[in-house]
């Protein structure tokens, strides 16, 4: 029986993660050292979500020190309910209503993407579609029913389902059918509003984990430390006294 | 098992070695847990400077007491009467210059204040931090003998004059503290925060 | 003056010690004069390791306690608090979650190395009745630790697992209600397991450990060929012809194992905490909902195996008390196992082929009931984990018989590699 930690490491690794629920049709690309698209991620957080979601565990000055944005930017572009940059990003919505208007308070966002997973919000973002049986006239791929709007209408215009006809690909492989078509154009292309998103959900992500950065450029040191000088020293020090047994 | 052939100095230089870069480690590891100890920055959010707009609305003779860092703050609009009386108690006062180091430098003047007609105090008696009365009143022979108005501590009974400086026979070693503070502008007090680092105190 | 000089002689300020308190005597009898056999492998290393957890545990533990608020309404936001708020909170918070599953993989290790090398026989059994002890502790210590974040999961996990209560019969309901503290999983409940987290579980856990280590050493290491090595003795100084003092050898080959397992547990650590999801998971980055339940309830990876136990066992006569009886029953079997085991060898080395075929299903078995708990039931998987809690209960059961009429191979006078 040799060397046994490897064991341990394939204990853990069989035992693969249950794969989610529906089939999500977009992969979101993270970026986490692009400063640019958080900043802009925050923005687009600040201006069309925080009307209705706090990420009450995100202080506005630890978000201004983690993006590089200046107090005084921060302030004027990003702090609508406080003036204090050491407060949490509260959402103006009183609770009370928001029970009465949406059936429940919109929930916090600040771990969404820990607690879904980065790739289920992006997609979230991106599979809202006119449903005429819904109060609100939308419906949603992966939260089916959901009772938020489609905030972001604007920006994207309005879905509805791809037609049920079926193309047979010539040749080889198959085209990837999209499910939905634009019934109504936003200010934005397909495109941009995917880009719009991605920056969204990476600021998201950022929200939900602001010390990931710091945790790995420390990580590298501590691992450095460990495998380049501990461990060859403590190696040769067990090796020098087992000299003795025989 | 044998020590024959052992190269003594080799495993003492391998042993301090390993020691050393060891120890190195532990305090290493040691520091984020000292560290987190800190005030958090849930608790620096709490203590970040307070803005007291209005002020101007204070009436001449009027103390109103507001709270920085869970401290009670004093904040006297002082008429010229009052101020006057800064002078006539001077020989009765433990540190009428203030040389302790009860003051940022811009309240190290006559009136202990940037502006003379605002004190900014923080109200904690300097004997065991009681919440000292304000007693413009005078005269108050229950207090002391011609008493020009000033504190009254009711705990141990130590007494202040108009500008927080203590009177002499009182248990209170010190004047009352000034925190930092500004002014933003004529009407906003800034209570925390000096006028060269503007940013938490 | 002592009244009587301490046996070492020891002088000056080590000496007014030993005349008043046993430190010399401790450190001889523990450390520099203890001889441990000199043919220890890696299997050996796990003790020293869950050793090392526990003082991270309990270190990191004092501080999260200096900054986590045990109260429904706050609990979890006390968390993030840690996570964000206080200085260097997210590595103590991080140490504490992967200290704990990684307690689990090395006292696993531990245990099978104690199962394989016949470290539970005459004279040790008490040594493992302890470890059993401190197996059961350890699990009420994981599942209280758990529910204190507050999240989903914590609130669902305790719902289900003390509803466990309840399947007792007549009495079940009144019970369960008397450990919860009110009619369903509250502040109450919240308050009296981090109780037991903090102040009561760990007690009894550093108990027991020094009980276990006072049994070893009382009776000395078992070792990978399954021989006593108190039978040869140098007859100069009554030390074992096979045994090294523990200091310098073992000291300095433990120092050596804990740097390799900190490289693997700092990595972890620094590089995934979350441990894909089985050490930090996903529903409990929601805060408590008790009217929301999350899509799969699934207890803490490390009581896997005897989830899937439970959750394999049919209910019969209107009760699901049997599939209680069963997980209950699969820890508790653990404790006969020095009397079980009727082989008159001790290590796996020197048994015949019935063994090591038992011992290899018994890892297959353990390894698959581990990934079937965590996975959502279905017809095969119930099948497959019906086999398994079979297999894992006969596998003891069957011991006394299989464990005689097997071959086996003569034990060495003295130890091999």
């Amino acid at each position: 029986m040799s060397r046994s930690l490897p064991l341990s490491l394939l204990l853990l690794s069989l035992a693969t993660p249950a794969l989610a629920g529906e089939a999500m049709p977009y992969a979101v690309k993270l970026d986490r050292g692009n400063t640019a698209s958080l900043q802009r991620g925050a923005r687009n957080f600040m201006n069309y979500c925080s009307g209705c979601h706090g990420m009450q565990y995100l202080r506005y000055n630890r978000l201004g020190k983690d993006l590089n944005i200046p107090e005084d930017v921060l302030k004027k572009n990003l702090m609508f309910t406080t003036d204090k940059v050491g407060d949490q990003i509260h959402s103006a919505m009183p609770a009370a209503q928001a029970a009465d208007w949406f059936g429940k308070q919109p929930p916090d966002l600040t771990l969404e993407t820990r607690a879904r997973g980065a790739d289920w919000v992006y997609n979230y973002l991106l599979t809202f579609y006119l449903d005429p049986k819904r109060p609100n006239g939308v419906n949603n791929l992966m939260l089916p029913n959901v009772s938020m709007p489609h905030v972001l209408w604007e920006l994207q215009g309005f879905q509805k389902p791809a037609g049920e006809k079926e193309e047979k690909g010539e040749g080889a492989g198959e085209e990837h059918k999209p499910k939905y078509e634009l019934a109504q154009q936003g200010s934005l292309s397909p495109e941009e509003y995917r880009k719009w998103v991605a920056d969204l959900v990476n600021f998201m992500d950022y929200a939900a984990e602001p010390e990931k950065a710091e945790r790995v450029t420390i990580g590298v040191r501590v691992l450095l430390y460990l495998v380049v000088v501990l461990l060859p020293l403590t190696y040769l020090l067990k090796r020098e006294y087992w000299k003795d047994v025989h | 098992m044998s020590t024959e052939g052992v190269d003594a100095s080799r495993r003492r230089f391998l042993t301090l070695t390993t020691s050393v870069v060891g120890g190195a480690g532990i305090v290493a590891w040691a520091l984020p847990f000292l560290a987190s100890l800190k005030p958090s920055a849930r608790a620096q959010a709490a203590g970040a400077p307070v803005k007291i707009e209005n002020i101007d609305k204070i009436e001449a003779g009027q103390q109103v007491v507001y709270t920085w860092r869970q401290k009670p703050i004093f904040v006297v609009h002082r008429t010229p009467e009052m101020l006057e009386s800064l002078k006539k108690v001077e020989g009765d006062l433990v540190d009428p210059q203030s040389s302790m180091d009860q003051q940022p430098e811009y309240a190290k003047n006559e009136t202990r204040s940037i502006k003379p007609e605002y004190l900014v105090l923080i109200g904690t008696c300097t004997h065991l931090g009681c919440l000292p009365k304000f007693r413009p009143d005078h005269p108050a022979p229950e207090i002391k003998q011609d008493w020009q108005g000033g504190y009254f501590c009711p705990c141990h009974g130590s007494k202040f004059d108009l500008a927080g400086r203590v009177i002499t026979g009182s248990p209170a070693p010190k004047n009352l503290a000034v925190p930092p503070y500004r002014f933003a502008d004529d009407k906003t007090l800034i209570i925390g925060e000096d006028a060269e680092q503007k940013g938490a105190a | 003056m002592a009244i009587v000089p301490n046996p070492h002689k020891t002088t000056g300020f080590l000496g007014w010690i030993d005349d008043r308190f046993p430190l010399t005597k401790l450190w001889k009898d523990h450390i520099s004069e203890y001889y441990a056999p000199k043919n220890f492998n890696w299997w050996y290393t796990y003790g020293s390791l869950a050793l090392l957890v526990l003082v991270n545990q309990l270190l990191s533990g004092i501080f999260l306690a200096m900054f986590y608020k045990p109260d429904a309404a706050t609990a979890y936001d006390s968390v993030q608090y840690i996570m964000r708020d206080v200085s260097w909170g997210y590595l103590i918070r991080y140490m504490h979650s992967t200290g704990a599953s990684f307690f689990f993989i090395v006292v696993y290790l531990h245990m099978f190395r104690g199962l394989v090398y016949g470290s539970s026989r005459k004279p040790r059994e008490l040594i493992w009745l302890f470890g059993c002890l401190i197996f059961l502790c350890l699990m009420a210590e994981g599942f209280c630790g758990y529910v204190l974040p507050w999240g989903n999961m914590s609130y669902w996990g305790a719902q289900v697992i003390i509803n466990l209560f309840s399947t007792i019969p007549f009495v079940g309901e009144d019970l369960s209600t008397w450990i919860r503290g009110d009619f369903s999983i509250a502040d109450a409940t919240l308050n009296r397991l981090f109780s037991l987290h903090v102040v009561a579980l760990p007690f009894v856990l550093v108990g027991l450990v020094i009980a276990h280590l006072m049994a070893l050493h009382e009776v000395g290491s078992n070792n990978p060929d399954g021989i006593e090595i108190k039978k040869k003795k140098d007859p100069a100084t009554g030390i074992p012809l096979d045994g090294v003092a523990f200091h310098p050898y073992y000291t300095v080959k433990d120092i050596y194992g804990v740097t390799i397992f900190l490289i693997v547990f700092f990595a972890v650590i620094f590089f995934a905490p979350d441990g894909s999801g089985y050490m930090l998971e996903k529903a409990n980055f929601t805060p408590a909902n008790p009217l929301v339940t999350p899509e799969e309830i699934t207890p803490a990876w490390y009581f896997g195996a005897f989830y899937a136990m439970l959750r394999a066992t049919p209910s019969f006569w209107g009760t699901q008390i049997w599939g209680v009886i069963v997980m209950f029953g699969a820890v508790v079997v653990l404790f006969f196992l020095p009397w079980l085991d009727r082989s008159p060898v001790k290590s796996i080395r020197y048994k015949g082929p019935i063994f090591k075929l038992a011992v290899a299903g018994f890892v297959v078995a353990f390894v698959m009931l581990q990934y079937l708990g965590m996975e959502p039931p279905n017809p095969t998987r119930t099948l497959f984990a019906r086999i398994g809690t079979i297999y894992y209960l006969a596998f003891f059961l069957l011991m006394p018989w299989y464990s005689r009429v097997d071959t086996t191979k003569p034990e060495p006078e003295r130890v091999t590699g």
